[in-house]
């Protein structure tokens, strides 16, 4: 009988995808092309965000987003009204989007002529969180109807973000959601994760979560090489 | 759930590292993942089975290590483990602090496998 031998790995399961990703963060570093990966459950108001975001900071930023959404057009069509240039990927029945989806997406942008990349992820609190796209940051909704107990649910997905949206508190008192709780499970998971409140629909706290943005952007132009 | 796509993954490393280390039969794979993971040991060996036919690995058992949800106290120092499965909220139970910081249960990686 031939021996058997015990081999060493140690191998991360998904570096296929995370080297691409790395591919994804040099290709966006030469354009000095930031971007942002956005999660959250279905109807959490990812595309909500996204709009206000564009109305925003469109004047001073050149913005493009990849809608991962599934096999819809709908979200796509909201961000072109905003005279903004939208990708919608094909794909579904997915859970996630991964780096080569992200890639396809990018071929289709004209990078030299972007300043900002919105990813709408997938709305799905599971999948999304253990797949990089390439993208420099990771923010996340967590809507006040969902409740606050989702950090509990969801753990992995509040640990790997960067930012937080808490968003349509235009619900609070309506809703049955103890902030302080929230914030408390979030932070234990993510210690260094900022919070940010919001309502998309309101508008309140729309200006200090583009600050973030907008902050971050030029933090990460300041370290690309010229 | 996305298991297929991190089979896939599987099967591609494993079948490098067992190329390269001239093996003709990989037997069983290791893997290190993580609490807060949600993936589905039983499905991945589902699509590993499907997806090995003809090729070295066929066959091959998975062994999933799940590495536990740990915390270090802020506070204390204490490191102690949090399982998620009731909505109990993590504080140290050394000394009841709420300053705790997540050290353990993001792992996903294949730790070896045995090959004859
Ligand atoms: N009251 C209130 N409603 C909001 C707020 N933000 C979004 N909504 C509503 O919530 C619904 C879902 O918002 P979307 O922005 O489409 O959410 P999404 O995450 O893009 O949803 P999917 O792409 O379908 O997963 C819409 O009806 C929005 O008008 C908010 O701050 N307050
Ligand atoms: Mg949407
Ligand atoms: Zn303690």
């Amino acid at each position: 009988m031939a021996d058997i031998r015990l081999i060493e790995i140690k191998e991360d399961i998904l570096s296929d995808n995370k080297d691409l990703a790395d591919e994804i963060r040099d290709t966006l570093g030469r354009h000095k092309v930031f971007m942002l990966n956005l999660m959250a459950s279905p109807g959490g108001g990812k595309t909500s965000l996204i709009i206000n975001t564009i109305r925003r900071m469109k004047d001073a930023f050149r913005i493009a987003v990849i809608e991962g959404d599934i096999d819809s057009v709908v979200d796509a069509e909201k961000v072109v009204k905003e005279g903004i240039p939208a990708v919608q990927l094909k794909t579904g029945g997915f859970c996630h989007l991964d780096a080569s989806m992200i890639k396809l997406a990018l071929n289709e942008l004209d990078l030299a002529g972007l300043d900002l990349v919105i990813i709408e992820n997938i709305g799905n609190l599971v999948c999304p969180a253990e797949f990089d796209t390439g993208a420099h940051k990771q923010a996340m909704i967590l809507s006040v109807p969902e409740g606050d107990d989702k950090p509990l649910k969801y753990p992995m997905m509040f640990s790997v973000c960067d930012v937080l949206v808490i968003n349509k508190i235009d619900y609070l008192g309506i809703a049955d959601f103890d902030m302080n709780a929230a914030k408390e499970r979030v932070v234990k998971l993510n210690p260094k994760i900022k919070i940010i409140d919001v309502s998309c629909k309101t508008g309140q706290g729309v200006e200090e979560w583009t600050c973030w943005l907008e902050k971050e952007i030029k933090t990460y132009r300041g370290s690309t090489a010229p | 759930m996305h298991e297929l796509s991190v089979t896939e993954s599987i099967l591609k490393i494993v079948l490098k590292h067992a190329e390269e280390n001239g093996a003709e039969k990989v037997l069983t794979i290791g893997l290190k993942i993580g609490e807060l993971s949600e993936l589905v040991g039983e499905c991945i060996q589902h699509y590993f089975d499907y997806l090995s036919k003809g090729t070295i690995a066929e066959g091959a058992v998975l062994e999933i290590e799940r590495a536990p949800i740990v915390f270090d106290c802020t506070e204390c120092k204490h490191t102690f483990q949090a399982s998620f499965s009731d909505t109990k909220d993590f504080t140290c139970p050394e000394c009841h602090g709420a300053k705790v910081t997540l050290v353990s249960g993001r792992e996903f990686y294949i730790k070896d496998i045995t090959i004859s």
